[in-house]
């Protein structure tokens, strides 16, 4: 699942075909990657409100146990059917959301609120300040990501928010690697020279020159990240490691319905679906980004 | 010495102090629990005596280097210490479950290349359809988490077509075939999202080398268009394609926890996730330990065979 390089398609061909396209969305799109980047941002801004207001938007209450649906097939008021207690797991997927985004774009804003200065510093300063701050990360990378993560739930027990400390940390060296990539190839532009020779500081141009520029990359790396984070979590939730019932999370369901599977297939195809179109709008974006921060494109 | 050799020495050096670190880790990890580790271990057979015995056995009454040297020093005699749970060596227990894991794994990997490749070369040199077609094959694989492809695979093949078993596992010796029928929805689980990567760096690969210069010498000379695709250009892209499948290859060691979960594979990764959930630290020790030096090594092997065949590196000052 973790790869240093998780970018997916290999051509910048994203640019909206519809020219004309007057929509805040188009100029956005246009703006930040084209269509591709466009499709993942609607799909994660549904997610997202779906997750905020889940309690106004579920037809049911996500715990309430009903001994006489249990395993009852989809119909109209509960479309994704009810599982082995009953519940409706239509309104479990849209609250199972809230663990699943909290988790996977947390994780990643953690690893990225302490790679950035690591990368930034360690690019930048090369050296041994380079050595001291990169090689211990890269002691992290000595592990599979999966097997470092059951590890530290090893030893800080299970839960969500263990989860997302250890994704966190799994994603740590990776964004901190791509942040120094491109803080080596920006640090000797022709504008940090200029800065240099006027007299800047070096805290000063590394946040005013080198950082904007540099950030580029870990953008599209960190979308990315997200989706897989998101994948991590629930396969963590479905081996009972990660988040604990009753709270709805998409892995836990799965778990939960993977004994019932030849009765009632809903238990298990929604749940799994709801976690493939959030992974989707994750990639999509960081795909469509790449286009525009194409790291290749900084060398030249 | 050559510097590829030199680079290929120096590569082996540098795996000692990432294993000692890794080691260090591993042996930390049952420090670092809060609490007693020894009671929340035994759990209910948690007496005062049992407690105190183990404590003394493990040596946690010493000092901490003390008991990374005798730790460290009976793994490397093969000795990784006891199951408390079981009462079995856990020695026995990683290598009844190790072979498992493997086969999963190196299974999973054959069939990714047998995919991805051939997959990858059509794309490559018939743009179009296939390559669009390959496109959405990547996407989609990447975005499908593992164990619920796994899931929805036995809704298909056990739970409507009753064409194989839903989990379980006869070993490969005692019934070849009933071995198989056992893995080919795991190994199935765990490959196609390999094979989606192996397709991509394969595709990426043949249409740079397709495009350089000495194929475009070859095709006005008038060679073949199939030995130029096979014996020219695939000869090129195998080096990215290698890198990619061995550093795969430590990524399915993690996925092999889940898939091994889902299917009741009795190898170390589901040894490790029921230990986690069983408190049971040395047995959790021992199982991160195995696939941990495993990753390691498989690094290794990649990064040196990375050297070795390419031609780039012949000579060059820097290797």
């Amino acid at each position: 699942m973790t790869t240093m390089d998780v970018t997916l398609s290999d051509g910048p061909d994203v640019a909206p075909r519809e020219g004309r396209v007057r929509s805040a969305l188009g100029r956005i799109a246009r703006r930040m990657g084209g269509r591709e980047a466009a499709t993942g941002m609607l799909i994660l801004g549904i997610l997202i409100l779906v997750a905020l207001f889940a309690p106004w938007l579920a037809p049911h209450d996500p715990e309430a146990i009903e001994p006489g649906r249990v395993l009852a097939a989809p119909d109209l008021a509960h479309p994704f059917g009810s599982d082995t207690l009953g519940r409706d797991v239509f309104s479990r997927v849209l609250f199972a959301y809230r663990v699943s985004l909290v988790v996977s774009v947390g994780s990643v804003l953690a690893a990225l609120l302490i790679g950035i200065p690591l990368g930034l510093l360690a690019g930048y300063r090369g050296g041994w300040v380079d050595t001291v701050l990169m090689r211990p990360l890269d002691l992290l990378l000595a592990l599979p990501a999966m097997l470092l993560a059951v590890s530290l739930i090893a030893i800080l027990g299970p839960g969500a928010v263990v989860a997302l400390i250890a994704i966190a940390i799994i994603y740590l060296p990776i964004l901190a690697r791509v942040i120094r990539g491109s803080v080596l190839v920006v640090r000797t532009e022709a504008y940090v020279e200029g800065a240099k020779a006027r007299g800047v500081g070096g805290l000063g141009i590394m946040r005013r020159h080198v950082l904007p520029n540099s950030l580029g990359p870990a953008i599209v790396q960190a979308s990315i990240l997200m989706g897989f984070a998101l994948q991590i979590e629930a396969a963590l939730s479905f081996l009972g490691l990660g988040t604990q019932p009753p709270t709805p999370s998409l892995g836990v369901m799965l778990a939960e319905g993977r004994d019932v599977l030849a009765q009632a297939w809903w238990v298990e195809v929604f749940p799994g679906l709801a976690i493939v179109l959030a992974v989707l709008a994750f990639i999509l974006i960081g795909d469509g980004l790449r286009a525009r921060f194409d790291p290749r494109r900084l060398a030249e | 010495m050559s510097p590829r050799m030199w680079f290929i020495v120096r590569r082996l050096l540098m795996t000692i102090p990432i294993l000692v670190a890794m080691s260090i880790f591993v042996f930390l990890m049952i420090r670092l629990v809060p609490g007693d580790p020894v009671t929340t271990m035994l759990g209910f057979r948690a007496t005062p005596e049992n407690v105190a015995t183990i404590r003394a056995e493990l040596g946690l009454d010493q000092p901490l280097i003390q008991q990374y040297l005798d730790w460290i020093s009976g793994i490397l005699r093969g000795d990784f210490g006891q199951d408390y749970i079981s009462g079995a060596p856990l020695s026995e227990l990683l290598a009844q479950r190790l072979p498992v894991t493997l086969e999963l794994t190196v299974l999973a990997m054959v069939f990714a290349v047998l995919i991805g490749v051939p997959l990858g070369v059509m794309a490559a040199i018939r743009p179009g359809w296939l390559r669009r077609g390959t496109g959405v094959f990547v996407i989609g694989a990447v975005s499908i988490p593992d164990f619920w492809l796994g899931i929805m695979l036995v809704l298909l093949f056990t739970a409507t077509l009753h064409l194989l078993p839903p989990s379980g596992y006869v070993p490969i010796a005692e019934d070849p075939i009933g071995n198989l029928r056992y893995m080919i929805l795991p190994v199935l689980t765990l490959g196609i999202a390999e094979a989606a990567y192996i397709l991509r760096t394969t595709r990426g690969a043949m249409e740079e080398t397709l495009s350089a210069p000495f194929i475009t010498f070859h095709r006005a000379k008038g060679v073949p268009h199939r030995t130029i695709v096979f014996r020219h250009a695939l000869r090129n892209a195998s080096l990215p394609i290698i890198t990619v499948i061995g550093i795969q290859f430590g990524v399915l060691l993690g996925g092999a926890i889940v898939v091994e979960s889902l299917f009741a594979l009795p190898g170390v990764g589901r040894l490790i996730v029921t230990a986690v959930n069983q408190r049971n630290y040395l047995v959790v020790q021992g199982g991160v330990l195995l696939i941990a030096t495993l990753f390691i090594f498989v690094n290794l092997v990649t990064d040196v065979l990375y050297v070795w065949l390419n031609p780039r590196l012949e000579g060059s000052g820097q290797g």
